[in-house]
């Protein structure tokens, strides 16, 4: 196993710097492989054979679930072990998460119960409330919720009206509002609960966190929602009607609710993209088993190209989300243990380490849940006729995945945010952005180098591939600044234009992150299909960057800098040759044989 | 008490059969690997309860195979376990491991001895057998519920028709199957804990090291061919089949 070197890009720098050597699924240790395995292992014989059970919402399956994931340990993971937790790093906690994910609803269940109900006490918890509710939160005996969105307070979270008034002798917060949208609200023993301090006067109108136990006098629940999937989570509404909770339950300091809510988004937002991915290694195996064994026409559909080439996307897609998350994870896990190294205490580090990656975060997230939406539409494509029936797992699939795109900050907000927080970095000097648009700008007024003239059609040349993506940067950042130059502040105003970007940024993190795997890959088992599969990921995703690029400009430029602008697309962005339908046919090949997800 | 439990490291169950192209081994290049899983979910689970039930018990794991084999052990002791022993040795043959286990148990000693009815790979199922006939001890074959009372052992079997329930003193060989024990899944402390269990490689005994047989080759069993439906009543198409096509009649 490689050694990987700690964290040598800073959060976003990939857009600015290559990055020679990343973190890959291949690096995991021996303890981690099999803590994977056994997490795998818990939702293939717990849980698979219940997912009807658990859809019809039977009363305590979903807890006694929980529990048994408890006793493993598997919901202690993360957490120290002086809280009665196994104190992994982020990496094993995400090969969890990714185990899980396969696991429909109860994947909610437990991603809510050990993300958002766990981690605001663990990151902002006094030592009294961390004793107090800690431990039984790492073995299940406590089990977690989170309520922040209300029915007038969704994307915009921070405009909710639900309030905390302080009794008069000061030692209680008296709660009046409603929640909704709250996963394991039926059975959660405690809440986080976001309010309003009456009478702060910080800019945030005193947005707060409390820490809600649920039989508080004053709280009540709405009934179970029916939804289009996941439905065996429970998700209710809750309702606040004076409900007096101890002045000592306030959670962090009045008036920083908002550093809570959004710190943990980002955590929540890479552990979503692992949930996504191992959730499409399950769409994917049922897919290719599928296909092989289904005949039509005297041959197994699996034969017929129509269908090898959902196949190997579906393959394409999911390795290079893998790469990336993984990618990021480590360096997440790097910089959190320098930090640690340093002395910053283990409740600031991993937050600290996820907000610097917080552009990567909302990259997996978008991308991870756009994937898994990818994977199991085409698996349903697959099974036909059979596919739209509930006697086939890949119906429940396909109706549980929609609400990834939505939940942790729609996609379209993280869209925004991946370029609002890029360009902050630009202005605050974390970031040089703005120099290095300068030398593409440059770049582009001299001469074209001959990228072209070293392409081989048939074998992978990883520098031609890193060389494409650094052009897809180069373009990324001119229409970026030319954008920034031409709004200025009013740039937010302009949505279609920030989404285009985002979808570029996206392409170059995912397709470098594939190239950058196959390649490592490649140096120990040279005649891998792995190059294949970064290889029709770039194809693809040149495409889909002319596209989106194309767009960006025509909204906004003309004249000369339109002309100029066109020319960068033309240049930065070339669609190179390269067989995509050989190099799918015999990425499904090896999908056929295996009979499963191989790569 | 002192048990050992014998695990074999064995191809899953989906995996891909192939051989080298001498046709002298199988071909491992891609092929998951794991516990035979009457070694584990029988054989070594009975065992960790009959430590949970007598504490004091030491509990041993042994396999006979390469460095490639101890991600395997590593998992068994994931799932209980006090130590484990790695005889480093390639066998080709059912003597090869019992012989190497038998010198192992003469030097450490122990009073229980469970192996898998057999293993899913090559579906031997002799090592028990032929270890208790090496130490010279007692052997119950293909065993379904296994009790202790702290003196002798009470041991369920399957038989033709029926069950045969026997009784045996220590020390004793017992090849486990489905009834012995529910599987586990290892828990994260578990996993944990077996990475500093001890795990020691013992070289394989003289005796062992030369296999009583030889491979000649392996071959995949013939391809099925299709299958023929007749309609009702055409039995002369049936006959005609069975006498050109299967050439049966």
């Amino acid at each position: 196993m490689e050694t990987i070197a700690p964290a040598t890009l800073k959060g976003g720098e990939f857009l600015i710097r290559p990055s020679d050597n990343i973190f890959t699924p291949e690096d995991f240790d021996e303890e981690q492989r099999m803590i994977y395995d056994m997490a795998h292992q818990f939702i293939e014989k717990e849980i698979w054979p219940l997912l009807d059970r658990i859809d019809q919402q039977e009363p305590g399956l979903m807890q006694s679930l929980l529990d048994k994931a408890g006793e493993l340990g598997l919901l202690g993971a993360a957490l120290p072990e002086t809280y009665g937790g196994m104190g992994k790093d982020f990496i094993t906690a995400t090969l969890i998460n990714e185990a899980v994910g396969a696991g429909h609803s109860f994947a909610v269940a437990m991603a809510a119960h050990t993300g958002i109900g766990t981690l605001p006490i663990l990151y902002f918890g006094t030592p009294e409330q961390k004793q107090k509710y800690l431990p039984g939160l790492a073995t299940g005996a406590i089990k977690g919720a989170y309520a922040l969105t209300e029915p007038g307070a969704g994307s915009d979270a921070l405009s909710g009206k639900t309030t905390a008034r302080r009794s008069a002798d000061g030692s209680q917060f008296i709660l009046n509002g409603q929640k909704i949208w709250i996963t394991n609200s039926g059975f959660a023993d405690i809440f986080t609960v976001f309010a309003k301090v009456e009478g702060a006067t910080d800019k945030h109108q005193g947005f707060s966190a409390f820490i809600v136990e649920r039989n508080t006098p004053g709280l009540s629940f709405g009934e179970e929602e029916h939804k289009m999937g996941i439905k065996g989570s429970s998700t209710r509404q809750l309702f606040f009607q004076d409900c007096a909770i101890p002045a000592d339950h306030l959670l962090g300091e009045i008036g920083k609710g908002h550093v809570i809510a959004f710190n943990i988004l980002n955590i929540g937002r890479q552990k979503l993209c692992a949930a996504a991915v191992g959730a499409a290694k399950r769409a994917i195996e049922l897919s290719v088993q599928y296909a092989n064994n289904r005949e039509q026409f005297r041959k197994p559909i699996a034969s017929f190209g129509a269908i090898q080439y959902k196949l190997a996307e579906q393959a394409v897609r999911l390795f290079a989300c893998e790469s990336a998350l993984y990618r990021t994870t480590q360096l997440i896990d790097a910089l959190e243990k320098e930090s640690l190294a340093q002395g910053i205490p283990h409740e600031k580090a991993l937050l600290q380490a996820a907000e610097e990656y917080a552009v990567e975060c909302a990259i997996l997230k978008v991308c991870g849940s756009e994937m898994l939406d990818y994977v199991v539409d085409e698996a349903v494509q697959i099974h036909g006729g059979n596919g739209f029936s509930e006697e086939y797992p890949v119906s429940r699939a396909y109706r549980d995945s929609r609400i990834n795109r939505i939940f942790e900050g729609t996609n379209e907000i993280n869209r925004l945010l991946i370029l609002d927080m890029l360009i902050k970095r630009a202005m605050q000097g974390r970031l040089p952005l703005l120099q290095a648009a300068k030398a593409a700008q440059d770049e582009l007024l001299a001469p074209p180098a001959a990228l072209t003239n070293i392409i081989n059609a048939n074998s992978t040349d990883f520098q031609t591939l890193h060389s494409q993506i650094a052009q897809w940067k180069k373009l990324a950042l001119l229409i970026a600044g030319a954008a920034v130059q031409k709004f200025m502040q009013q740039l937010e105003d302009e949505q279609e234009i920030l989404m285009a970007l985002s979808d570029i940024i996206m392409d170059i993190y995912l397709a470098e992150s594939s190239v950058l795997r196959a390649e490592k890959i490649s140096r120990q088992q040279p005649d891998s299909l792995y190059p294949l599969l970064a290889q029709v990921f770039v194809a693809d995703a040149t495409y889909r960057i002319q596209q989106q690029a194309n767009e960006a400009l025509m909204a906004f430029a003309e004249g000369d800098e339109l002309r100029i602008l066109q020319s960068a697309i033309r240049r930065f962005c070339k669609v190179l040759p390269f067989n995509t339908k050989q190099a799918r046919r015999r990425i499904t090949a090896a999908l056929r044989e295996a009979n499963t997800y191989c790569f | 008490m002192k048990i050992l439990v014998c695990i074999s490291k064995t191809a899953d169950t989906t995996a891909k059969i192939a051989f080298t192209p001498d046709q002298k081994s199988f071909l491992e290049t891609g092929v998951q690997f794991i516990i035979n899983p009457y070694d584990e979910w029988y054989a070594l689970v009975r065992a960790v309860e009959l430590k949970e039930q007598y504490p004091d018990t030491v509990l041993h794991l042994i396999t006979v195979g390469g460095a490639d084999a101890e991600p395997i052990l590593r998992k068994a002791l994931a799932i209980g376990g006090d130590a484990a022993f790695r005889v480093d040795l390639q066998p080709i043959s059912i003597e090869q491991v019992a012989l190497s286990i038998a010198a192992h148990v003469k030097q450490e000693g122990y009073d229980l001895i469970f192996t898998g009815k057999e293993t899913i790979d090559y579906n031997g199922s002799g090592v028990g057998g032929y270890l208790a006939g090496l130490l010279d001890w007692p052997f119950v074959s293909l065993a379904t519920r296994f009790d202790y009372n702290g003196q002798t052992a009470t041991v369920e079997r399957e038989i033709e028709g029926g069950r045969e329930i026997c009784e045996a003193s220590l020390p004793l060989v017992v090849s486990c199957q489905k009834g012995m024990a529910e599987q586990r899944i290892p828990n994260m402390r578990g996993i944990m804990a077996a990475r500093t269990k001890p795990l020691q490689v013992l070289a394989a005994p003289p005796e062992a090291q030369q296999p009583a047989i030889s491979i000649d080759h392996f071959a995949l069993p013939p391809k099925k061919s299709g299958v023929h439906l007749i309609e009702p009543g055409n039995e002369e198409e049936l006959v005609r089949l069975l006498h050109e096509e299967a050439k049966v009649i």
